[in-house]
């Protein structure tokens, strides 16, 4: 992922050259230091066109502060970030119209109803006609199922509606890039549901939506892409199929004889343990469990038992990232 | 532009070639925010009903025989002066107290909402947002010195009557000249206050509490009057930005004496420069993590 010495070519190539797969975010070097406490250090990210990309870590592991990076709200310490192919901060004003973003939680005026913020927001923006406005609100509300509520104060809004509002916002015109951080903090079940629904159909549409959250549950189903983010650094990234094959599945064998099991492992090249007294396991790699099944039987071990587990991201995630209340420094 | 991002872009790219940017929308929705809200209609018609109270104050006890407020002994021969001694009565609080409520709220008020980073998002450039603040709070200047004439003015009218107006001078002019030089103290003060709106914020990107701002900018306002009060002082007094609000007076002269209005309007053009510049500098590389 620390490419350094490759990379100020390859940027420059990414947005014209056919081979590389074109990225909507990239940085390089990434970092930022709020006086002694460095909230990121040495981010390389490279989200692909048309990825769901799943942006996960525990609260405080630097999602927040990296994407207020990304979206030039803060300016970094240290390293380069693309968006859509334009530097940031500097090209700020070619590539935000076409971003649509939910930064840490809705906010929105209390006092102003729901249709009356998202006008607020379609005025302060230039680029498209003013003529439309009226109908992109609607269409807006429409799409996260606010129309009917878009007259009340936002103050009178649930948890859950404002969060809609949010995303709301984010889609007051088509975008390439979706950033939502934390879409669905403070949703019920259901409404994390449609969150998710309403990814897969955006996605469908061929935007790419960067998505942060600190459960891996609430987004692995529709994500493309992970991200793993812990006390400021990327611990782990990739494609989802790939991070799910990366780490071996693993076989148990239940055999009174576990010194005989041991050796028929080692002929097939597998570093076997003995896990208990009659337990013995093996990550698998590359060999096939029926081949090691075959294995043990010519070799007249007597199996009692014979599972093999594959690591879910949840246990990756879990292991990369800790379990504990710990706050990181 | 690969053919990803051209497939992707040329609708929205194309559409922003064939419209141009309406630049108004953005101030509108600004005006609408400040003249829409309850708290900010509260206070101007506390800044409006101040002249009423002097008009029917004076009607009832009649002038106080030794001078009294500024402008308070020409009541009696003409309603316009309720306008000038309105404006000059809320000169001390009422008025900056209400410029600074809305200034300080400017980008503290956004930052404490957590509006502001989706408004910077939209993208909203930094610049063109503290113009477009700076220029709201002008117009809420003009609106609320306005709004204390007006109201002054048909109260005045409405319990003295109007006609011909005897200027301080002594000169008599007709009701109309009487009016339009009314007009051209509110255009004096609202441009004054402006500066000092200019000062908010500047003070407004310093923080994310909006009251605090607030309190801040009248405190400052307070200090330049208090300053203007203590003679050893008299070399600093013409830089006090509101050293010169008083002079509004003097275009009830004939000939008018230009002196302190120019004096004035000078110092606030440069107040309002370097506490814009000042907000900018603050605020156009500041990291916004509210």
């Amino acid at each position: 992922m620390s490419a350094a010495a490759a990379e100020p070519a390859a940027a420059d190539e990414t947005d014209s050259a056919g081979a590389a797969p074109p990225l909507a975010i990239r940085t390089c070097g990434l970092g930022k230091s709020f006086g002694p406490h460095r909230a990121v250090a040495d981010l390389d990210l490279e989200v692909p066109r048309g990825s769901v990309f799943g942006f996960l870590g525990p609260n405080g592991s630097g999602k927040t502060t990296t994407i207020r990076m990304l979206l030039g709200l803060v300016r970094p310490s240290a390293g380069r970030i693309e968006l859509l192919g334009r530097p940031m901060p500097a090209g700020a004003a070619g590539a935000l119209p076409r971003i649509g973003a939910l930064v840490e939680s809705p906010a929105f005026h209390p006092y102003l109803s729901a249709r009356a913020n998202l006008a607020r927001l379609e005025a302060a923006d230039v680029t498209p006609a003013a003529g439309t406005a009226r109908d992109r609100v609607d269409a807006a509300l429409e799409r996260v199922g606010l129309l009917a509520a878009a007259n009340r104060r936002y103050r009178v809004y649930s948890l859950g509606m404002r969060q809609r509002l949010g995303i709301a916002a984010a889609l007051l015109r088509p975008r390439e890039l979706l950033v939502l951080d934390e879409p669905t903090n403070g949703l019920d079940p259901q409404g994390t549901r449609e969150v998710r629904a309403l990814i897969r159909s955006l996605a469908g549409d061929g935007t790419t939506v960067f998505v942060s959250s600190h459960l891996l549950s609430e987004v692995e189903q529709v994500c493309t892409h992970i991200g793993v983010m812990h006390a400021g650094r990327l611990v782990a990234a990739g494609d989802v199929a790939a991070l799910r094959a990366e780490p071996a599945p693993q076989a148990s064998i239940r055999t009174p004889d576990t010194g005989a099991a041991l050796a028929a492992l080692a002929d097939l090249g597998l570093a076997g343990e003995a896990a208990g007294t009659e337990v013995v396991s093996a990550e698998l790699a590359e060999v096939a469990p029926e081949r090691v099944v075959a294995a043990l039987v010519v070799a007249g071990v007597r199996v009692r038992g014979f599972t093999v587990e594959a690591r879910t991201l949840e246990d990756m995630y879990v292991a990369l990232t800790g379990e504990g209340f710990d706050v990181e420094g | 532009m690969s053919k990803a991002e051209a497939a992707a872009g040329v609708g929205a790219a194309a559409r922003q070639r064939t419209h141009r940017p309406v630049p108004g929308r953005f101030l509108r929705s600004e005006l609408l925010l400040i003249f829409g809200r309850r708290r900010n209609l509260a206070g101007l018609a506390v800044l409006a009903a101040v002249p009423v109270i002097v008009a029917i104050a004076i009607k009832v006890v009649g002038p106080s025989s030794q001078g009294g407020p500024t402008f308070f002994a020409a009541v009696m021969g003409n309603g316009l002066f309720v306008a000038l001694a309105s404006l000059a009565l809320e000169l001390t609080l009422f008025l900056p107290l209400a410029v600074s409520a809305i200034a300080g709220d400017t980008i503290a008020g956004e930052a404490n909402q957590g509006t502001l980073r989706y408004l910077l998002t939209v993208p909203v450039g930094r610049t063109r947002l503290l113009l477009v603040k700076l220029a709201a709070v002008v117009v809420f200047a003009f609106a609320a010195t306005l709004l204390v004439a007006v109201a002054g003015a048909i109260a005045g009218c409405a319990l003295f009557g109007g006609g011909p107006m005897t200027l301080l001078s002594g000169v008599q002019v007709s009701f109309v000249a009487g009016a339009l030089r009314v007009l051209a103290a509110v255009a004096y003060l609202a441009l004054s206050l402006s500066a000092l709106g200019a000062v908010g914020l500047f003070v407004s990107t310093l923080t994310e509490q909006p009251i605090g701002a607030t309190v801040a900018v009248l405190v400052f306002d307070l200090m330049c009057q208090v300053l203007d009060q203590i003679p050893q002082l008299d070399w600093l007094h013409p830089w006090l930005l509101t050293h010169w609000w008083l002079s509004f007076g003097d275009l009830l002269r004939d000939p008018i004496a230009w002196h302190g209005i120019g004096r004035g309007l000078a110092l606030a053009a440069g107040y309002t420069a370097v506490a814009w510049l000042a907000a900018w500098a603050r605020f156009a590389g500041k990291d916004v993590t509210s």
